[in-house]
C-alpha cells in the first residue's frame, strides 16, 4: 500500500531545472535511497518532501493526503541533516524532548518518550550532555532520535554519515536500518555513496540531472543496470563500445573479439553500435569446464586491493578490469603474458552507445 | 522557502530598523557639513574649510600628529613583530601572559594610563637606590614627552596591532615557512625580511592604518602631557571658533572613512574593530 | 626530512631562559609604559599623604559623594548607551544578516559601523553639536516641524545625561553591529529548519534555539559596550567642557590639579575605574568563550 507518493514532481529554480518529472511510491516501512552525484536533484527532492522547497509542479501526498503546500511544521515528518543540527544550547535530552514540547505534550509523557528514545541509541549516559561534548557519531544518533521522538510519518536523511569517519560510517549505516526496521518506519536516504545506498536500501532511485535514470533494489541495480551512468556510477565497472554481429543469437564484437549476451538484441541491427559493460567480477580464467565466451588477452597489470586482486587486461584494444578473490594459493599470471579469459553470456550487459 | 517566505512581504521590521540607523548615522554629519558650509552668511560655501586648512597652527599640529602616529607605528612594529614572531616559532609558554598584557590597555583606559604615566615620570629617574639622577624628569623637556607619548600610544594600540600581527601569522602558518626556508639555507634575517614581512604585510597595514585612526585625532594623552598635536588644537579651536571647527570635524570623519576603506581593502574586509573614545 | 629537524636543532638556543631573551624587549617596554603606571597608582591608592600604609583612601571613596556620583553617573551612562546600543546594533545586525534586506545594504553598513564606531572625540562632540545643540540642525527641524524648541519647552540638554547618551551611542551601535552580524552568520540555516520540521514556528524558533543560542554573544557585547563608555573621556570632555562630573572627567580634573586635596583618594578613585573595567573584560571574555562554544 502507498504511503508516500510524488507525483509529476518538478522543481525550477529561474531557468534552472533541478528536478523533472519525478514520480514515485514509497510503501509503510519501506527504506528507498536517492542515489546520484552532487547537483543530481535528490537534495532537492528531500526538501520538496519535508517542505524547505515547494514544487514548480506535481503533487506530494502521505497515506492519500496532499501535502505539497504544508508548511513543514505541519508535516509531521522528521529529518536528520548532515550537519547533525542540534540545538547547542539544550542538552541530548532537551534536544530529543524538543518536538514533543513544541507539541505541548505533557512533561511526564516527553520524558518517557526521551528514556525511550535514549535507550534505543544507546546513550542512556549522556542525557545531560551538550552536543559540544560529543563526538559526530554520537551527534548524529542523537539527531536520528530527536527526528524519531515526534513519531513522524516519514523520516528523511539528508547524507547523515558524510560528514563522519569511515570506521563509524559503517557502524552507524547498520544501526540506522536495524532501528528503521525495528520501529518499521518509512525512510527516505539520500546519499552519494554507492555503497551506502546498496547496503541500506530496500529500493534505490539513482538520479541524474534533476531525472530519475533507474528505480529498482539493490541486486537489480547493481545486477542489471540499464543505462550505462547507472552501470558506471554504481560499482566498478568495464565498458567499451562494441558493434552487433548477430542480433538473434546475441553476437556482439569488440575490435574482432566476439562476445555471446544473455541480453535480448532483437530491437538491434547488424552493425549498431552498442555499450557493453562487464563487471570485473564476472571474469575468470579459463579452466577445464567450457563456457561461452571465450576470448584471448594479454594481461597488462597486477594490483593488490587486499580481498580482491585487479588485474588489468586487454581484449581487442580496450582496457578491461578483471577482479579474482585473493588467496594464498593463487597463481597469478605474468605481466605480458597471453592468457585466455572467459564469462558468462549473462555478464556481458548490452547498453545504449 | 517554505510557503510563508515565498510569499513573505517586504521585511517590514528590518527595512525599519536599517533606515533608522541609517538616519543616525546621517543626521550628524548632515548637520555638520551643513553647518560648516555656511560661514558667509547667505552663502554656501567652503570658506571654512579654506580658513581651517590655512591656519599655520592647523599644518604645524596635524603634521606633528601624522608623525607621532608614524613613529607610533615603527615602534609598534619593531616591538610587536618580532615578539609574535618568537612566540610562533620557540616560546608558546609565553602565549598567555603576552596575550593579557596586550589586553590590559582595555582594562586601563587612556586617562588612567596618562595619570600613571605622569605620576611616574615627572620625577627624575635615579639609580635604583641612590640619589644619582640618570635622567631630568621625562615630563619637563619636549624630547621627553614624545617618549612618553608615543609610548602611550604605542600602548594604546597594542591590541589592535598585536591581534592583527598574530592573526596574519597563524593565517600564513610562519613556523612551517620558516622550517621551509631553513631548510633552504635561508639566514635569520632573510626570513625576516624576505620570508615573513611580505608575508604578513596585510597584517601590518591593518594594524598600521588602525593606530593611525587611533592616534591621529587622540586628546586625552596629548592634552595631559601638553603636546602640540590635532587633537587638543580642535579642542581649543573649538572654544573660540564655530564654522572652522565643524568643517575639521568633518575633515576628520572622512579622514576615518579613508583609512577605514583601506583597512578593508587589505584584509579582504575582515572586520576591525578599534576605538579610543 | 631530517635535514630540516637537524637545522632547527642546531639554531635552537641552548637552554630555557635563553629562548626568554627574544620577547624581552616587548616585556622591558610593557613594565616601562603599562606595568609601572599602573602599579604607582595602585601603590598610591594604599598610601597616605605621609607616605605610610592605609585604607583610608579607600574607604573614603564610600563616603565622598561627589565621587560616588561621578561613579554612579559613569555606570548610569554607560548602561543606558549599552543597553539602548546593544538593542538597536542587534536590530540592525539582525536587519541585514537574517532579517532579509538585500546583500549590498549589509556591506554598506557594516563599512559605516566600522567608520562610526572609531569616528569619537573632539569631531564627534562637535557633529552633535552641530545636530542637537541649541541652534543645531535638528533642533531647528524640530521646532520648524512640530513648534516645540527641544531647550526650552522640553527638559532636553545635550550638555547631560541624554545628551551624552545620544552622543555616545553614536559608536556604540555600531560597534554591536560589528560585533553581532558575525555571531547572527553563526546561526545554521540548519537549526530553523530542523525546529521548522520539529513543529516549531517562527516566533518558536527565535524563543527557545535563536536568541539562546546568541545571548552569551549579546550579554557579553554589551559588557564591551560598557566598558568602552565607562572609559571614555575626550568625547564627554570635548561636549561637556567637563561640566558633566563623569567619573573620567573627576580624574581628569584630579590630573591637572589635586581638586580632592588628596592624591591618595585621587589613586584610588583610578583603581576603581579599572577595577570596574576588569570586572567587564572577564565577564566578557567568559560570555565570549561560551558563544564560541555554541556558534562554532
Amino acid at each position: 500500500m502507498t504511503h508516500l507518493a510524488l507525483k509529476n514532481v518538478s522543481k525550477h529554480f529561474g531557468d534552472f531545472t533541478a528536478v523533472s518529472d519525478f514520480n514515485l511510491d514509497v510503501k509503510k516501512g519501506e527504506f528507498v535511497s536517492f542515489l546520484g552525484p552532487s547537483g543530481c536533484g535528490k537534495t532537492t527532492t528531500l526538501r520538496m518532501i519535508a517542505g524547505f522547497e515547494i514544487p514548480s509542479s506535481g503533487s506530494i501526498s502521505i497515506d492519500g493526503a496532499d501535502i505539497t503546500n504544508k508548511a513543514p511544521s505541519q508535516r509531521n515528518v522528521g529529518m536528520v541533516f548532515q550537519s547533525y543540527a542540534l540545538f547547542p544550547n539544550m542538552t541530548v535530552a532537551q534536544n530529543i524532548g524538543f518536538g514533543l514540547r513544541i507539541r505541548k505534550e505533557k512533561e511526564a509523557d516527553v520524558a518517557e518518550r526521551v528514556k525511550e528514545m535514549l535507550s534505543i541509541i544507546h546513550l542512556e549516559n549522556k542525557a545531560d550532555s551538550y552536543p559540544y561534548q560529543l563526538s559526530g557519531g554520537q551527534m548524529q544518533r542523537v539527531a536520528l532520535a530527536r527526528a524519531l521522538a515526534i513519531r513522524p510519518e516519514v523520516l528523511l536523511l539528508d547524507e547523515p554519515l558524510s560528514a563522519l569517519d569511515a570506521k563509524i560510517r559503517i557502524s552507524l549505516r547498520a544501526e540506522i536500518r536495524s532501528i528503521q526496521q525495528k520501529l518499521g518506519i518509512t525512510a527516505i536516504y539520500v546519499t552519494h555513496d554507492q555503497e551506502e545506498a546498496l547496503s541500506l536500501s530496500d529500493r534505490i532511485v539513482v538520479m541524474r540531472d534533476g531525472e530519475m535514470d533507474q528505480v529498482g533494489t539493490p541486486f537489480q541495480i547493481y545486477n542489471f543496470p540499464t543505462t550505462v551512468f547507472v552501470a558506471n556510477f554504481v560499482g566498478t565497472l568495464n565498458n567499451a563500445s562494441a558493434e552487433v554481429v548477430d542480433p538473434a543469437k546475441g553476437v556482439i564484437s569488440i575490435d574482432g573479439v566476439h562476445f555471446e549476451s544473455a541480453v535480448d538484441l532483437k530491437d538491434r541491427k547488424k552493425g549498431d553500435k552498442v555499450r557493453v559493460a562487464i563487471r570485473p567480477e564476472r571474469f575468470n580464467f579459463v579452466s577445464q569446464e567450457k563456457k561461452a565466451n571465450i576470448v584471448d588477452c594479454k594481461i597488462e597489470n597486477i594490483t593488490f586491493l587486499g580481498s580482491i586482486v585487479r588485474i588489468q587486461i586487454m581484449i581487442g584494444n580496450s582496457k578491461f578490469y578483471m577482479d579474482t578473490f585473493n588467496n594464498p594459493f593463487l597463481e597469478l599470471p605474468k605481466i605480458g603474458d597471453k592468457d585466455q579469459v572467459t564469462c558468462s553470456r549473462e555478464a556481458v550487459l548490452v547498453l545504449d552507445e | 522557502m517554505n510557503i510563508f517566505s515565498r510569499i513573505r512581504r517586504i521585511p517590514f521590521w528590518s527595512w525599519i530598523w536599517f533606515i533608522l540607523g541609517a538616519l543616525y548615522f546621517i543626521l550628524p554629519l548632515y548637520a555638520t557639513v551643513n553647518f560648516s558650509l555656511r560661514m558667509e552668511r547667505g552663502v554656501i560655501g567652503f570658506k571654512a574649510y579654506a580658513k581651517a586648512f590655512e591656519d599655520p597652527e592647523f599644518i604645524r599640529t596635524f603634521l606633528y600628529s601624522n608623525a607621532l602616529a608614524l613613529t607610533t607605528i615603527i615602534v609598534s612594529i619593531i616591538l610587536i613583530v618580532p615578539t609574535a614572531y618568537w612566540i610562533r616559532l620557540r616560546l608558546p609558554e609565553a602565549r598567555r601572559i603576552v596575550e593579557f598584557i596586550t589586553l590590559l590597555p582595555f582594562v586601563v583606559p587612556a586617562i588612567i594610563l596618562v595619570f600613571g604615566l605622569i605620576r611616574i615620570y615627572s620625577s627624575p629617574i635615579n639609580i635604583p637606590f641612590t640619589d644619582t639622577t640618570l635622567l631630568q624628569p621625562l615630563t619637563t623637556f619636549e624630547v621627553g614627552t614624545d617618549i612618553l607619548i608615543v609610548a602611550g600610544y604605542v600602548v594604546l594600540g597594542l591590541p589592535y596591532m598585536y591581534r592583527s600581527v598574530d592573526t596574519g601569522m597563524r593565517t600564513v602558518d610562519v613556523r612551517t615557512l620558516t622550517e621551509a626556508a631553513q631548510s633552504l639555507g635561508a639566514s635569520w634575517f632573510t626570513i625576516i625580511v624576505r620570508v615573513i614581512l611580505p608575508n604578513i604585510r596585510a597584517a601590518l597595514l591593518s594594524g598600521a592604518l588602525l593606530t593611525f585612526a587611533i592616534v591621529v585625532g587622540e586628546v586625552t594623552l596629548a592634552s595631559f602631557l601638553g603636546v602640540p598635536a590635532f587633537g587638543p588644537y580642535l579642542f581649543l579651536l573649538g572654544q573660540h571658533r564655530a564654522y572652522e571647527p565643524a568643517a575639521l570635524s568633518f575633515a576628520s570623519f572622512l579622514l576615518t572613512w579613508v583609512v577605514m576603506g583601506l583597512i578593508q581593502l587589505f584584509t579582504g574586509g575582515q572586520e576591525q574593530i578599534a576605538g579610543a573614545h | 626530512m631530517t635535514q630540516t629537524a637537524l637545522n632547527s636543532k642546531v639554531s635552537l638556543p641552548a637552554s630555557d631562559w635563553k629562548k626568554w631573551i627574544g620577547v624581552s624587549p616587548f616585556f622591558l617596554f610593557a613594565i616601562l609604559f603599562l606595568v609601572l603606571p599602573s602599579v604607582r597608582l595602585f601603590i598610591g591608592s594604599f598610601t597616605d599623604n605621609e607616605g605610610q600604609f592605609t585604607f583610608a583612601n579607600l574607604l573614603q571613596l564610600f563616603q565622598e559623594k561627589s565621587i560616588l556620583d561621578a561613579y554612579w553617573l559613569s555606570i548610569r551612562i554607560s548602561a543606558a548607551t549599552a543597553i539602548g546600543g546593544g538593542i538597536f546594533g542587534f536590530l540592525l545586525a539582525y536587519s541585514v544578516t537574517v532579517g532579509g534586506l538585500p546583500k549590498p545594504l549589509r556591506s554598506a553598513l557594516i563599512t559605516f559601523s566600522g567608520v562610526a564606531s572609531n569616528f569619537a572625540g573632539v569631531p564627534l562632540a562637535f557633529a552633535f553639536i552641530a545636530t542637537l545643540g541649541r541652534t543645531g540642525f535638528v533642533t531647528a527641524l524640530v521646532e520648524n516641524l512640530f513648534h516645540v524648541n527641544l531647550y526650552k519647552q522640553t527638559e532636553f540638554d545635550l550638555y547631560s545625561f541624554w545628551g551624552l547618551s545620544l552622543t555616545y551611542m553614536y559608536f556604540q551601535f555600531p560597534l554591536m553591529v560589528l560585533i553581532m552580524a558575525p555571531a547572527l552568520d553563526g546561526l545554521k540555516r540548519e537549526w530553523r529548519e530542523a525546529a521548522e520540521i520539529l513543529g516549531a514556528s517562527t516566533v518558536q524558533y527565535w524563543l527557545r534555539v535563536a536568541l539562546p543560542v546568541l545571548l552569551p554573544s549579546i550579554l557579553g557585547s554589551m559588557i564591551l559596550l560598557f566598558g568602552n563608555a565607562f572609559g571614555a573621556y575626550a568625547t564627554a570632555y570635548a561636549l561637556t567642557g567637563g561640566r558633566l562630573g563623569i567619573i573620567t572627567i573627576q580624574i581628569g580634573a584630579q590630573i591637572r590639579g589635586d581638586v580632592l586635596h588628596n592624591p591618595g583618594l585621587g589613586y584610588a578613585m583610578a583603581m576603581g575605574m579599572v577595577i570596574i573595567m576588569a570586572i567587564s573584560l572577564v565577564g566578557y571574555s567568559w560570555l565570549q568563550r561560551k558563544s564560541e562554544r555554541w556558534l562554532r
